[in-house]
């Protein structure tokens, strides 16, 4: 294992100390619950969004607090969900009196864990909650028979849209309904080239011979559907593509689309991939109304990417446009 | 009924228990999970025996402290299912440990949402409350029914190795989880092993 770390075991609290002298003014750090908080939390009669999970997907979630996305991200272990304490003490530092919303990705921790918080928080303050789960992975088939799709790409997108909603004013209904659609209307394909390694773990969470791929592998290293010998980007692109658009039709209307790194492909391979991505979907009918290519949700230093496409309407449109000011993505503001 | 000293026993066994097998239930969670059950159970446990007996009414009072601890220390799935678990039970021990176990197993029901024969830890749960009842229905005293419920709690862990995961992280792995003994199962094994050596 060779990573820029001192100890495994304290990776996401001197990661945390960095973050905060990095973004320092804009962002709070609360090393003790390890959160993330917006710098001028709690906004008066906003809406309060807060969102967690495991470490080792950044810029998710921490990178996304600010002006226009989260008002607080909740830091788990790499790979682990937070527990309820972290997401109780999230919820009550950015209430504003308007309710908070809670985004969580389909994990059975995480879902779980927030779960539990919410029902705490409910007993014990005035504080409404609602929540949304995220499971946009459709490299999971027979989702009944196991614990659902994951949730993945479209996080990111629905982080970026409800945060618009709730900057804007609405209500806590009114953000809810924005995430629901916004979950419900999009899907995600991965492939890994290489695989991550944990730091407390210290060696590859799976094996990967260097002439062979998986196919819709998570973002914790968790198996896809099929591992194949490493093919041109051209054709890696159709097996990401194709999924996709065989479980949700995606002509309809215009569609946001995001090519994301694994965190270990570097900008030009996204870039060429997403050339390669773009021109398939514009030959199946989709069309692209906007794009963003990067490593947005990461798996440390797995090498890959994912294609996450969401149908939208000028509604989510003019959401997705609007200004927005965090470490991980700002344009506008 | 459950003293205060035996409850402290049942868990100070169990965190005892627990610390000797936390390699194990890591294994186990290598195969068909993230590594990480043995850790996180030594943890929250080690937590738990730090817990101070003495300021607690009774063992209802003792246990919800040790739910809450669980749920605060070992994160992932288990520490929800297993903090839910001793808040239930301690929410019912009024009423006898078998209304105990039996609100332990609801309560984990309704958390994970998981039936018998998910391959998951309420394989080893579900048939260990429906013994206990059984015995007790016989005319068995209580000591005699833990022991039946911590054989039935094995028996069912081990009736885990050729099933196919359909909840948690095992689930991804479709048949291919089929052929491992399931980590959750085998410490929810262990703790009915330790309430037959303490609470019995």
């Amino acid at each position: 294992m060779k990573k820029l770390i001192n100890a495994p075991a304290d990776v996401v609290a001197e990661a945390l100390v960095g973050f905060e002298r990095a973004h320092a003014g804009r962002v709070r750090v609360d090393h003790a619950n390890r959160l993330v908080l917006r710098g001028d939390a709690p906004r008066r009669g906003k809406v309060g969004l807060v969102s967690g999970g495991g470490s080792g997907h950044e810029p998710l979630h921490a990178g996304f607090v600010g002006p226009g996305m989260l008002d607080a991200a909740c830091c788990g272990e790499v790979f682990t969900s937070p527990v309820p304490d972290q997401v109780i003490a999230a919820t009550a530092a950015v209430d504003g009196g308007a309710g908070v919303l809670h985004i969580v990705k389909n994990y059975t921790g995480d879902v779980m864990n927030f779960e539990m918080a919410a029902e705490m928080v409910a007993a014990e303050s005035g504080v409404r909650v609602e929540s949304v789960v995220t499971d946009d992975d459709v490299a999971v088939q027979d989702s009944t028979w196991t614990a659902g799709r994951r949730g993945v790409g479209v996080t990111v997108l629905l982080e970026k849209i409800a945060g618009a909603a709730a900057e804007e004013g609405r209500d806590l209904d009114a953000v809810l309904d924005v995430a629901r659609r916004v979950a419900e209307g999009g899907r995600s394909m991965g492939v890994a080239l290489t695989s991550c390694t944990v730091p407390q773990a210290g060696r590859p969470t799976f094996d990967l011979g260097e002439d062979e791929m998986e196919v819709g592998m998570g973002i914790h290293g968790e198996p896809g559907r099929h591992r194949v010998p490493l093919s041109p980007a051209r054709e890696v692109a159709e097996m990401l593509v194709e999924p996709v658009l065989a479980d949700l039709d995606f002509t309809g209307g215009p569609a946001i689309v995001l090519l994301n790194g694994m965190g270990g492909t570097p900008l030009l391979e996204l870039y060429l991939m997403y050339g390669e991505v773009a021109a398939l979907l514009e030959k199946a009918g989709v069309t692209v109304a906007r794009n963003l290519v990067g490593n947005y949700i990461t798996s440390l230093e797995m090498a890959g990417c994912s294609l996450t496409v969401l149908g939208a309407d000028d509604d989510l449109l003019r959401l997705w446009d609007a200004p927005v000011d965090t470490p991980g993505l700002r344009w506008g503001a | 009924m459950v003293s205060l000293g035996a409850a402290v026993a049942w868990m100070a066994d169990f965190a005892a228990v627990v610390a000797e097998h936390e390699a194990e239930l890591t294994d186990l969670d290598r195969a068909i999970g993230d590594a990480d059950h043995g850790a996180n159970m030594a943890r929250g446990m080690a937590a738990v025996a730090g817990l101070e007996p003495g300021g607690f009414a009774d063992a209802g009072e003792y246990l919800k402290k040790v739910g809450m601890t669980l749920v605060s220390t070992v994160g992932g799935a288990s520490g929800p299912l297993y903090g839910t678990f001793f808040l239930r039970f301690a929410g019912a021990l009024g009423s006898g440990p078998g209304a105990a176990l039996k609100a332990g197993l609801d309560g984990v029901l309704a958390r994970g949402k998981a039936s018998v024969g998910d391959k998951t830890l309420v394989d080893a749960l579900a048939p260990a409350v429906s013994s206990f009842e059984s015995a007790l229905t016989d005319g068995a005293g209580e000591d005699v029914a833990w022991g039946v419920a911590a054989e039935a709690a094995e028996s069912g862990c081990e009736a885990t190795i050729p099933l196919v995961a359909r909840k948690g992280r095992a689930s991804y792995l479709g048949e291919r989880s089929a052929g491992h003994q399931d980590p959750g199962a085998t410490s929810m094994a262990l703790l009915l092993g330790c309430a037959a050596r303490t609470l019995a």
